[in-house]
């Protein structure tokens, strides 16, 4: 019997090394965090199908999504996946709803724009549908985006460095969104940041990785104890 | 006025487009998206007709096209009639050398489009062929329309590799630009100067067309 939430393990020495084995719960937040070039991204991108590692697995609780030894790599379509990119990465050409809609078309058209609709008032956008991304703010923006990635039903949610592209003022805003989001949601979500702050309020686990390889993994507390991930995150020397 | 150089050309013009634009939408789409060993070759041979004299092109397609080259043989094998100096081999022609005019805007398009909007398509549940449909071609349409426009009168103006490879027979391969010439050798100012006109108000209106839509890919992307 499969494990319940997401699994993962990749090994490559090359191009980006990476050597790293995790599972995130259903419900839970996980943090991947690290310095830049740790590997948090192409994580990420494995589990969404946008990058192929050479060797690894990864699964979600029954479906397995990637498996090197059996030669099976699922293309990021045909995996139920929510991801928010870090520029949001909007199509520019569609309003807020069409942008969600988009997500929709496995259901019938006469009931996507009503689910769309739905999805961008639980994100707090009424009355911004006919918008496109040009003509709304960075967090509308970023907002429009986490209603897409939730549009298909994922059965993990991923989120990029969300924040980074907003201000301080609108990231604590969608700090709360996303708390609140969360309550709803029973699937894995995993949340990649170089903000140690950040990660603390919103993750229940970290898993810290650096060159490639999972250094630390506990609560923020356990791993915010522990001096050598301390220094990785901070900088402070270790003791 | 020649009327009838006037309408194989544009005749010749509409199997050009017909034929170069499917053709220039792969090939342009697919050095866009794609990293590969001798992209810089491909790019450079899709470019080689902007650089390359006429007769230089003209000369080596004539050269393939002939009765003793394998292509014209099979050619004439087939159809019963030789390739050179026909309709047939002005649409070849004219298909390789409108490549550059075909896919260099094509493939500024898809270039242009940032690539985590197609990521983003995909992990939305879209298959390569729908991101295709409904993202990428209606963000990359205004380098399509120019390069129709582009390819469209490129063909009407062309002399050179037409001429050598036409041998401007008419109602064959006379095109408008061989009408005019054959006007001022014949001293015919008045007839040369109104098919020049018309050349020149149709290539200012497609360059026209292919600056706003130009404009159009900078601002959707600004």
């Amino acid at each position: 019997m499969a494990e319940p939430g997401l699994s993962i393990r990749l090994h490559q020495s090359g191009p980006i090394p990476l050597n790293v084995a995790f599972t995130c719960a259903p419900g839970e937040v996980l943090g991947l965090v690290g310095p830049s070039g740790a590997g948090k991204t192409t994580a990420l991108r494995a589990i969404a199908g946008l990058y192929r590692p050479r060797a690894g697995h990864i699964a979600v609780g029954d479906e397995v999504w990637f498996d090197s030894d059996a030669r099976r790599f699922l293309p990021p379509h045909r995996r139920r996946v929510g991801l928010v990119f870090q520029e949001h990465a909007l199509f520019p050409h569609l309003s807020a709803l069409d942008n969600v809609a988009t997500a929709l078309l496995e259901i019938p058209r006469a009931e996507r724009r009503d689910r769309a609709a739905s999805l961008l008032a639980r994100v707090h956008l009424e009355g911004l549908e006919t918008r496109k991304p040009a003509q709304l703010s960075g967090g509308q923006r970023q907002r429009v985006a986490i209603a897409r990635a939730l549009a298909r039903e994922p059965h993990v949610l991923l989120l990029d460095e969300p924040f980074s592209a907003v201000d301080r003022r609108t990231r604590v805003h969608l700090y709360e969104e996303i708390v609140a989001l969360r309550q709803g949601l029973s699937i894995p979500m995993l949340l990649v940041t170089h903000d140690v702050d950040e990660v603390s309020r919103l993750a229940d686990r970290l898993c810290v990785l650096d060159q490639g390889e999972a250094r630390a993994t506990g609560t923020p507390a356990e791993v915010l104890a522990d001096p050598a991930a301390r220094a990785l995150l901070l900088g402070d020397p270790p003791a | 006025m020649d009327w009838e150089a006037f309408r194989l050309s544009l005749v010749l013009a509409a199997w050009t487009v017909g034929l170069l634009l499917p053709l220039g939408l792969v090939l342009a789409r697919w050095i866009a998206f794609h990293r590969f060993r001798g992209r810089g070759v491909l790019e450079a041979l899709i470019m080689a007709p902007l650089v390359l004299p006429p007769t230089v092109l003209g000369f080596y397609l004539l050269s393939a096209m002939g009765a003793n080259a394998s292509l014209g043989k099979a050619w004439s094998a087939m159809f019963g009639h030789p390739l050179a100096f026909s309709f047939e081999g002005l649409v070849a022609a004219s298909v390789l050398i409108n490549l550059p005019f075909a896919v260099q805007p094509m493939q500024r398009a898809f270039e242009a489009l940032p690539p985590d909007v197609r990521e983003a398509a995909w992990v939305s549940g879209l298959s390569p062929w729908r991101t295709f449909w409904r993202i990428e071609a209606p963000l990359a349409w205004p380098g399509v329309l120019s390069a129709f426009a582009l390819t469209f009168t490129h063909t009407l103006g062309e002399f050179g590799v037409v001429l050598m490879v036409g041998g401007s027979i008419p109602g064959e391969t006379r095109t408008i630009a061989l009408a005019i010439y054959d006007r001022v050798q014949a001293f015919d100012t008045h007839g040369a100067g109104l098919m020049s006109a018309l050349l020149l108000a149709f290539s200012i209106g497609a360059i026209a067309i292919a600056t706003a839509a130009s404009g159009r890919v900078g601002r959707r992307h600004g």
